[in-house]
């Protein structure tokens, strides 16, 4: 699977021939904490003997977080599942995320701190019934920047190496589709 | 007619405005465990124009055995900011005794056993040199210890967790750009957005605790960091502004690691 082709900022140095694989990651590396459960598993783990056991321990983890619902849980694994798949280009997934509901025609504006040097990938996903989602970022005084993205249905992600350190705004918008959980996560390099 | 189309255009694709308001901005949600990086992140950034000497940053062995909760959760930071520098030099003995000590000012905050089990994998990974995955653990600790202090109560303990590790990175960085400076390395300190929100989050916390010394010394301290940080966003820091915010960083490391709070 390869982004479509999205021409960076003239002087980005950003890698516009990113191309997205699955993660394969070794038996028990980075166990995920109780703060991203389930979720995180499916995307860093490729073990199906692990996958079994940690589904046993999920279930234990899901009973203790009452408040997330099995949207919110489907949401995580599938913005995990993104996020995991910038991992073999050396992305390191960041261990936290946001959740959250979003209106048609809506959009969550979320804060980041972000490092000038780095490169990050910005995953999103959501649950049915969101049909399409976008990606967009934003520099500290609002303006939009450009970005590399990638966009899947319910799922998109925009990538972007900011030359400058401070605070960005990630806009998730739901394009298509009804009211949906979704699910937020970042990666860097 | 053109600005008709173009209007049609968007409103087909859903496309964002190119410009957000003040007032949206200021609306934008912000979190612990997003809007605050952690010192993997810092370090990454701090290493793309070359490797610095991460053994250099090391400190000498902090006390493990503070009796205050507010100064165990600030210390408590900024070992696990200590335990993503021997990450990033590669030293599997440095990991393992940080990584004790993580556990011994875990253990003081009464935290869950899950926290306690990370330290046997944090080990394990420094026996095998995976850095990748002490990376990760590491992050996952705090992230743990910040889910036990959640179910404990203790959420407002939560926030010096990421505070110490703040100021520790940040004390790291600013020490190691002054050490071989490098414009691209030194841009890397200008963050004054988080400083402003960690400083409201403490703001936020329960009153007790705010009056508490070492936590309101922290706390009237940010807003001058923050005023330290705020370099134009066009232009690196010089070696002054450095050293700058590496003086006013190591007198807040020196009262978190050193003041004997009741």
């Amino acid at each position: 699977m390869r982004l479509p082709p999205n021409p960076a900022a003239a002087g980005s140095s950003f890698n516009t021939k990113m191309t997205i694989h699955k993660r394969v990651q070794t038996e028990g590396a980075g166990r995920p904490s109780l703060i991203d459960s389930i979720g995180c598993l499916w995307a860093r783990l490729g073990s199906i003997f692990v996958l079994s056991i940690l589904a046993a321990v999920s279930a234990s983890i899901a009973t203790a977080d009452a408040a997330e619902t099995d949207q919110e849980v489907a949401a995580r694994r599938a913005a995990l599942d993104l996020a995991g798949a910038f991992s073999n280009d050396g992305f390191k997934m960041r261990d936290g995320h946001w959740s959250g509901t979003i209106k048609p025609h809506d959009h969550a504006l979320i804060a980041v701190n972000l490092y000038a040097g780095n490169q990050y990938w910005f995953s999103v996903g959501a649950t049915e019934p969101a049909k399409r989602i976008a990606v967009t970022v934003y520099d500290e005084t609002g303006k939009q920047v450009v970005t590399e993205s990638y966009n899947a249905g319910e799922k998109a992600a925009a990538g972007f190496s900011p030359t400058s350190s401070g605070q960005y705004y990630v806009s998730v918008s739901l394009v298509e589709g009804e009211e949906s959980s979704l699910c937020f996560v970042y990666s860097y390099k | 007619m053109a600005a008709a189309f173009l209007l049609g255009c968007c409103a087909v694709i859903g496309a964002e405005p190119a410009r957000l308001p003040a007032d949206q901005l200021a609306k934008a949600i912000r979190n612990d465990s997003i809007t605050i990086p952690t010192p993997g992140e810092l370090f990454a950034a701090l290493e793309k124009p070359g490797k610095p000497n991460w053994s250099g940053q090391y400190r000498g062995p902090i006390p493990t055995t503070y009796h205050n909760r507010a100064q165990i959760a600030l210390n408590l930071g900024g070992l696990i900011a200590d335990g993503f520098i021997a990450v990033e030099a590669q030293d599997s003995q440095q990991v393992k005794n940080i990584g004790t000590d993580i556990i011994k000012l875990a253990k003081a905050l009464g935290v869950s056993e899950n926290v306690l089990s990370r330290g046997n994998s944090i080990n394990e990974f420094a026996e095998n040199d995976d850095w990748d995955a002490l990376q990760e653990e590491l992050e996952a600790t705090q992230n743990e210890v910040k889910s036990s202090m959640q179910s404990h109560r203790d959420q407002d303990l939560i926030i010096l967790v990421s505070v110490g590790g703040w100021i520790r990175g940040t004390q790291v960085v600013s020490a190691a750009v002054l050490q071989n400076y490098d414009e691209r390395s030194a841009k890397v300190l200008r963050q004054p957005a988080l400083v402003n929100f960690i400083h409201s989050k403490l703001n936020d916390i329960s009153p007790d605790l705010h009056e508490e010394p070492l936590v309101k010394e922290v706390s009237d301290q940010l807003p001058g960091i923050e005023k330290l940080v705020a370099f134009p966003a066009s232009k690196a820091p010089g070696l002054d502004d450095v050293r700058k915010v590496n003086d006013a960083i190591g007198k807040i490391m020196d009262e978190i690691q050193n003041k004997d709070v009741k």
